[in-house]
């Protein structure tokens, strides 16, 4: 990362911190604790063994997670990208299925699936594989004809096609929509995590709500956030050095 | 076909796109060869053909009727002994200078020796830009990393897809030249498509006009001192522009060529 960003990211958490201050100062400090309080908070916490066992499972199960949705959609979009008449096939099947909000299916999953990590991983790459894979389809599908026909008449076969044109055309959409999905895997490891489990930081959030310990939920949000910010931060390194003749 | 004098032979070539009730006829019936060593320009206007015809030859795309033949054998596929330009140069964006280049040698397992590497890239004076990415690079080095990244590959044929159509006026004729040093120095025959008749006339010992009424050829002219660097100075030059205009211009009324 350039000395730039690190000096953007340090900018932003001092306004943020500030307004921060400023809301709990109106707000009182019960219903939103102050930021001194919660970095008091966060100190004393992550010297607890049982703090690091919430964030490396949560951490854990993200990861996994989003490498499950990726090992399946990755591919799955190359090669409907790639071949219109399979992408007819399965195109109506897509459609149907990806404004379906996934997060219903949870009882269904966890039915089949079990309430262990096994359920909670599917629901999370359930519902990034069809961002991943329709991002990873239509950024193929954007490919240039001539660029085709030139590998094609360099004597390129079907696996130079897959790996010399259709994955580096394809790369910065996959990398974007990472990104964005961290968000929402973010978003739905909380809502999985608040449910039925004995370990994770939307647990320790919401039972740190249960007790009206409000310092130690933003010690919560703040380390679901950091997880959230080191993947986003992950995809953004790897884009840069795996998409070079992107950023120049 | 061994005996054959002609590099490259088309018969009864048509292309017709679409299946059911509205199939859109681009190309019908279409003869032409080219012989060793030989240059042959396509000229005609936006949506005449030209581009189909090329992919045609060079494997890229079947026709729906008639035969390509090179050297006695049938086109049906990418050939090894053909390499292709094209106009928006078909560079990959995400390789370098130095791995487009060395592209189709990777894909067809040839060894490049580093003089002919050498050598290629004096020729087109695109010495310094291996490890610049092809949008760094103007447009007419785009094409000359193209073009070098064809030649690399030793073809018998050289097809050219209105390869300098983008460039400015002086960095085509620019180009132009370095095309002909390459013939001059290197024994192959290039075909070119083109809609500029001045290109067409430096460039090609023979000039196809391809007629949009009829999707066929309407003529064929001899232009046997093109080719060279020098001819565009050349009295036969200027003529045969005026030819070649009046032939586009007035394409069913016959002219004695000059």
């Amino acid at each position: 990362m350039k000395n730039s960003r690190w000096l953007d990211y340090a900018l932003t958490i001092i306004v943020l911190t500030i307004l921060w201050y400023g809301t709990s100062m109106l707000l009182g400090s019960q219903l939103l604790p102050d930021p001194l309080s919660v970095l008091k908070r966060l100190l004393h916490a992550v010297r607890e063994e049982i703090f690091w066992e919430h964030t490396a499972v949560s951490a854990w199960r993200l990861i996994t997670a989003l490498s499950l949705a990726f090992i399946t959609a990755v591919p799955f979009g190359l090669v409907l990208g790639s071949n219109e008449r399979l992408d007819r096939i399965f195109a109506p099947l897509i459609y149907l299925s990806y404004p379906i909000p996934k997060i219903v299916l949870l009882p269904i999953i966890l039915m089949l699936f079990g309430l262990g990590d096994l359920g909670k991983i599917i629901l999370i790459s359930l519902i990034i594989f069809f961002q991943l894979l329709i991002t990873t389809r239509d950024a193929v599908r954007s490919l240039d004809r001539e660029v085709v026909y030139a590998l094609q008449s360099l004597g390129g076969n079907r696996w130079h096609f897959y790996r010399h044109v259709v994955w580096p055309v394809a790369l910065p959409g996959i990398f974007t929509s990472l990104r964005i999905s961290t968000g929402t895997a973010v978003a739905v490891l909380f809502f999985v995590e608040s449910i039925s489990t004995s370990r994770g930081l939307g647990l320790y959030l919401i039972d740190a709500w249960g007790r009206a310990d409000y310092t130690t939920m933003f010690v919560g949000i703040i380390a679901l956030s950091a997880i959230g910010i080191v993947l986003y931060e992950t995809f953004d390194v790897m884009e840069r050095r795996l998409c070079a003749w992107k950023n120049l | 076909m061994a005996s054959s004098p002609d590099l490259l032979a088309v018969t009864g070539l048509g292309k017709t796109f679409g299946p059911g009730a509205y199939p859109k006829v681009v190309l019908k019936d279409v003869h032409f060869h080219v012989g060793y060593n030989d240059s042959l320009a396509i000229v005609g206007p936006s949506g005449c053909g030209k581009t189909t015809l090329l992919l045609m030859a060079a494997g890229l795309l079947p026709p729906t009727a008639g035969e390509i033949h090179l050297e006695g054998e049938t086109i049906q596929k990418p050939s090894r002994k053909i390499a292709v330009v094209f106009q928006a140069y078909g560079l990959f964006p995400w390789k370098r200078v130095a791995e487009n280049i060395l592209l189709g040698a990777q894909f067809q397992k040839i060894n490049v020796s580093q003089e002919a590497l050498t050598a290629i890239k004096r020729d087109l004076d695109i010495e310094n830009l291996d490890h610049l990415y092809p949008h760094q690079l103007s447009g007419g080095q785009r094409q000359r990393v193209a073009l070098a990244r064809a030649m690399l590959l030793r073809p018998s044929l050289l097809l050219l897809d209105e390869p300098f159509a983008a460039l400015d006026l002086i960095t085509r004729e620019h180009l132009q030249e370095h095309l002909l040093i390459l013939f001059e120095k290197r024994k192959f025959s290039f075909v070119i498509v083109t809609h500029n008749i001045e290109e067409a006339v430096f460039l090609g010992r023979r000039i196809v006009i391809m007629d949009p009424e009829t999707h066929g050829i309407g003529e064929i002219i001899d232009n046997p001192n093109a080719g060279t660097t020098g001819f565009r100075t050349a009295p036969d030059y200027f003529s045969k522009n005026m030819t070649l205009r009046h032939l586009i211009e007035h394409p069913h009324e016959k002219q004695p060529l000059a």
